[in-house]
């Protein structure tokens, strides 16, 4: 049958909202009218809250705790200290890197902000004041706040717990501040291709500790009953079940007596993926008191304490042939996990996915080694909205291609395309091990070439850079230029677990007999928009309108088990069970659908919202009726109801991609920059909702900016953590935030049920090394290599000053 | 801590409470009053996460205390639809223009916004963009949320909405 497809059907179609339509989202509803139920607004009956008292070292032996005067102030419940946590085991917790961590400071404190005390009161404001009466006394220590000094061989003995464990979780320790060393490649063969390469370039790339900064804090309610012994954990969780897991894995509460609750969530960013001490202290502080406990950081602990992120300094080196082809790539990273390691990868990835470093180039062979190291600094090394340690590496490849560029005489784009895998390359087998889904990097460099007129702007750069040099303007132009492969999706049982728990995803679809659905997932949104997207999908799969769906998140006792949403999982994981279940559900409709036509199975055809027996388009049942039907006429042998469930271990990681441009201008005499133009051109494979997809890159590369025009979590000599509140660490504003141009391609992955690959994150890998692109450009022409980020207007100026552009 | 008994009309209701001198406005607003709209973002009054309206200015209640809006008429997201529920032009275009993800920084930037069209009928970009620059978003990139603005304008106005291009 070539008919074409009658209009009725594309009505029909429309009506569904299904994949591909910008449908507005369902969550808005309640968040416009202030009904939006985040942590906070829990208030339980009898409800304590708790607060901190922190270091004011960044390394020191503690000699005592005087809580007493603290316990003496009218309200105040309990105080916890880490010798009332050993009585229940939990003065040390698991972190998901393998390593262990101090809830509350056990015999000495390893960074500044490190919590000391757990004060319990009636309200929050007793609790702040006897958290300040709470008296410690010091015996300071030296302090290791630079990397590269950690394994000095005089560096201060930083973790004596395991000073003399000669094996981390993840093999060798070399120094007694060194965590693990993760080598991956062929070394010998790299290091070949160097010694013969025609041209090469090493640079120390340098990726700053940034934090994620959602605008709500981490927070949580733990409320324990006595009398039934069941601990409810509301709180802040982009991975509500793997919380639960932890928590029965450490406390003696049976997992079916531990209910997670992930409500309403201010943005995560890879901020409220980590288990935290607050979320400890509140749990035992409940079973202790019998009442509910609620926990909520204030901003400078949120800056200064719950995870950080990057700090990678990346020694980056490419070899290629004079005529620009690359033959080499070799990498060397050292990390700084602060003083534990609570990094958030999946657990047999010290250093994350960042061996995607060989991105979109056709490297013959590569080598990449890491070695994490402890310093007196927060824990953590989250993933800010990127894929596990993803943005670091691009950040270093897009940077070092514009160095080889630069050296070789070449256009940053010419030598990109140059290089670029090819689409006939796909499936393609990365010199790192992985193995690349889909692409077509060359239509998406030319479609965004044309898109921004980019000759035109290298021609308009040369005229204005004559024209300084003729002493006629102070202002330079700069053109970033970033291609990006991402690799999200975590992960194929084979290669990714958590804690042991492989990496895959859930869904629950219950059709009612009047046709209405309830979906259920282990994904669990912080802004992303799910219950708008994933009703979007099933609406596609099965044919009922996306507006008689409803979807729920967050509620361990009701979600399947799921990994949750980080790493721009969600999609790639999630999404694909929720296609699944939703095909289990249509297989077993068309064989009600069959009963009730009386025809075979096989004569019947899906068109939208129904099956029809072929050739007969008169005769047909839609899935609204086959639902009622589902319920009282099913064929003999068949159980009633129409539900299904899915837990998806995808088969491979997704590759989105993208080619992202920036036209900025410099004051070189204030280093003040004005960013022109800024496009994205992103290849998220299926696009299941437009509207939200663009969404997602304004945002992602508005973080972005934030991170490499600003954004620097910084130290000093003595570990005191300087600027850890919204007064000096940089939030772009909507003045200085850019004007986002998006654009796409559509590479379906060809490994996922709808063919989607995840976006989320990729704005934020691409406009990172895009911005610093553009610095980096504006000033090349006057003798510049590498300017570090972040890229405000003092250091810019600073730079201008080194390069003798103020004389 | 000494208490004091303050009263205030808030989206139009009178109410009165005897308060810690020092109780921040934000917190008598949650927990007082359970309206958890307005959000606490960053204590330091450089969010706008808990912006509400007070005497036909924006403020940032958490700075102030409760005793500071004693007799003041104070205005929060709960209070901008219509008595019937109606929802107010801003909050339908914060909807129609994917103004907000995670929704945390919308009630105070709707209130905000609502303070700035009384201020500025019909706004260019430029003037909304400083109009809004003391509320910060994590989330949206602030685009759609200049253009909800533009579109709610141009709805009270009364005239067609045109969105810029791209």
């Amino acid at each position: 049958m070539n008919a074409p497809t009658p209009p009725t059907s594309l009505e029909r179609a429309e009506k569904l909202k299904g994949m591909g339509f910008k449908r507005k989202r369902v969550e808005d509803v309640r968040f416009t009218q202030g009904r939006g139920n985040y942590v906070d607004d829990i208030k339980l009956p009898g409800m304590l809250h708790g607060d901190f008292h922190r270091s004011s070292h960044a390394h020191a032996r503690i000699v005592k705790i005087d809580t007493s005067k603290a316990k003496a102030v009218p309200g105040v419940v309990a105080v916890l200290t880490a010798e009332e946590l050993k009585g229940v085991n939990l003065a040390w917790m698991p972190t998901l890197a393998g390593d262990v961590q101090m809830v509350l400071a056990d015999g000495k404190v390893l960074f500044q902000n490190q919590e000391i005390a757990f004060i319990v009161a009636t309200d929050r404001y007793i609790a702040a004041d006897a958290a300040d009466l709470v008296e410690v006394e010091y015996e300071a220590l030296p302090v290791v706040v630079d990397p590269f000094k950690a394994m000095d061989a005089d560096a201060p003995v930083l973790r004596e717990d395991i000073k003399d464990k000669k094996d981390g979780a993840h093999g060798p320790r070399k120094h007694y501040n060194h965590i693990f060393n993760w080598s991956v490649g062929d070394k010998d063969l790299t290091d070949a291709a160097f010694v013969k390469a025609e041209v090469s370039t090493k640079d120390l790339l340098s990726y700053q500790r940034v934090h994620p900064c959602p605008l709500e804090t981490c927070q949580t309610v733990c409320s324990y009953s006595k009398i039934t012994g069941d601990l409810t954990i509301y709180g802040t969780f982009q991975a509500p079940h793997v919380i639960r897991t932890v928590v029965a894995l450490i406390s003696s509460i049976p997992e079916q007596k531990i209910h997670v609750i992930s409500p309403d969530i201010g943005g995560g960013f890879g901020n409220k993926v980590g288990a935290y001490p607050g979320y400890i202290c509140a749990a035992v502080a409940s079973i202790v008191t019998g009442l509910p406990v609620k926990w909520v950081e204030d901003r400078i602990e949120n800056l200064s304490t719950t995870s950080f992120a990057r700090d990678y300094h990346m020694t980056t080196e490419i070899a290629a042939t004079r005529d620009g082809r690359v033959q080499a790539l070799r990498v060397h990273i050292l990390a700084d996990h602060g003083a534990f390691d609570a990094c958030a990868d999946p657990s047999k990835w010290p250093a994350g996915f960042s061996n995607i470093v060989t991105g979109s180039y056709d490297f013959p062979v590569a080598h990449l080694s890491v070695d994490g190291v402890y310093t007196n600094k927060a824990p953590g090394g989250v993933a800010y909205r990127c894929s596990f340690r993803v943005t670091e590496v691009v950040y270093a490849l897009e940077r070092a291609m514009d160095i080889m560029a630069q050296k070789l005489g070449m256009d940053p784009v010419d030598f990109r395309m140059k290089n670029f895998i090819k689409r006939e390359q796909f499936p393609y087998q990365s010199a790192l091990g992985w193995e690349y889904d889909s692409g077509d990097y060359h239509m998406a460099m030319d479609k965004a070439v044309a898109a921004i007129d980019y000759r035109k702007l290298r021609e308009e750069q040369k005229a204005k850079q004559e024209a300084f040099k003729r002493g006629e303007t102070r202002d330079i132009m700069g053109i970033g230029v970033c291609f990006f492969t991402e690799i999200v999706g975590a992960g194929p049982s084979k290669n990714c677990d958590i804690l042991g728990i492989a990496m895959f995803d859930s869904a629950e679809i219950r059709i009612h007999p009047t046709g209405r659905v309830l979906g259920r997932m282990g994904s669990k949104s912080q802004g992303q928009g799910h219950e708008t997207t994933w009703a979007q999908i099933i609406a596609t799969e099965i044919g009922i309108p996306a507006d008689d769906i409803a979807i729920e998140e967050g509620n361990t006792d009701t979600a399947p088990y799921g990994l949750g949403t980080y790493g721009s999982r969600s999609t790639p994981v999630a999404g694909a069970a929720i296609a699944m279940a939703a095909r289990k559900i249509k297989a077993k409709a068309q064989m009600i659908a069959a009963y009730l036509l009386e025809v075979h199975e096989g004569d019947l055809e899906w068109d939208v919202d129904r099956f029809k027996v072929k050739g007969n388009p008169e005769q047909f049942k839609t899935m609204a009726q086959l639902a009622w039907a589902a319920y009282n006429k099913v064929p003999p042998g068949m159980e009633p109801g129409l539900e299904a469930v899915s837990y998806y271990d995808p088969p491979n990681m997704t590759y989105p991609f993208g080619a992202y441009f920036c036209v900025m201008d410099i004051d070189v005499d204030t280093g003040v920059h004005k960013v022109r133009r800024f496009y994205a051109l992103d290849d998220c494979g299926t696009r299941i909702n437009p509207m939200i997809i663009e969404g997602q890159v304004h945002g992602g590369c508005t973080e972005g900016y934030g991170i490499a025009m600003g954004q620097e979590i910084v130290y000093d000599a003595a570990g005191n953590v300087k600027g850890a509140s919204l007064m000096d660490y940089f939030l772009p504003t909507a003045v200085e935030t850019p004007h986002w141009e998006t654009d796409f391609t559509v590479t379906p992955s060809p490994h996922h049920p709808i063919g989607a690959k995840g976006v989320g994150e990729s704005p934020n890998v691409g406009s990172v090394p895009c911005f610093s692109n553009a610095v980096n450009d504006a000033f090349k022409f006057l003798g510049n290599v590498h300017m570090s980020m972040p890229h405000d207007a003092y250091r810019v100026w600073q730079a201008a000053e080194d390069l003798g552009l103020h004389k | 801590m000494s208490k004091s008994n303050v009263s205030m009309t808030v989206n139009g209701k009178a109410v009165a409470a005897e308060v810690e001198s020092r109780t921040l406005l934000i917190h008598y607003l949650r927990e007082n009053l359970s309206l958890t709209g307005p959000h606490i973002g960053c204590e330091t009054s450089h969010c706008g996460a808990c912006t509400v309206d007070i005497d036909g200015k924006s403020v940032k209640s958490c700075t102030i205390f409760a005793v500071q809006a004693a007799g003041a008429n104070v205005l929060t997201i709960e209070g901008m639809a219509a008595a019937d529920g109606t929802l107010h032009a801003l909050q339908e275009a914060f909807r129609e223009m994917h103004g907000l993800q995670c929704g945390y920084c919308t009630p105070g930037m709707i209130v905000r916004a609502h303070r700035l069209l009384q201020e500025n009928k019909n706004p260019s970009e430029a003037e909304i963009r400083l109009g809004i620059s003391g509320n910060l978003c994590r989330c949206t990139g602030y685009q759609n949320i200049v253009k909800a603005i533009q579109y709610a304008a141009a709805k009270i106005n009364g005239v067609e909405y045109k969105e810029a291009a791209e």
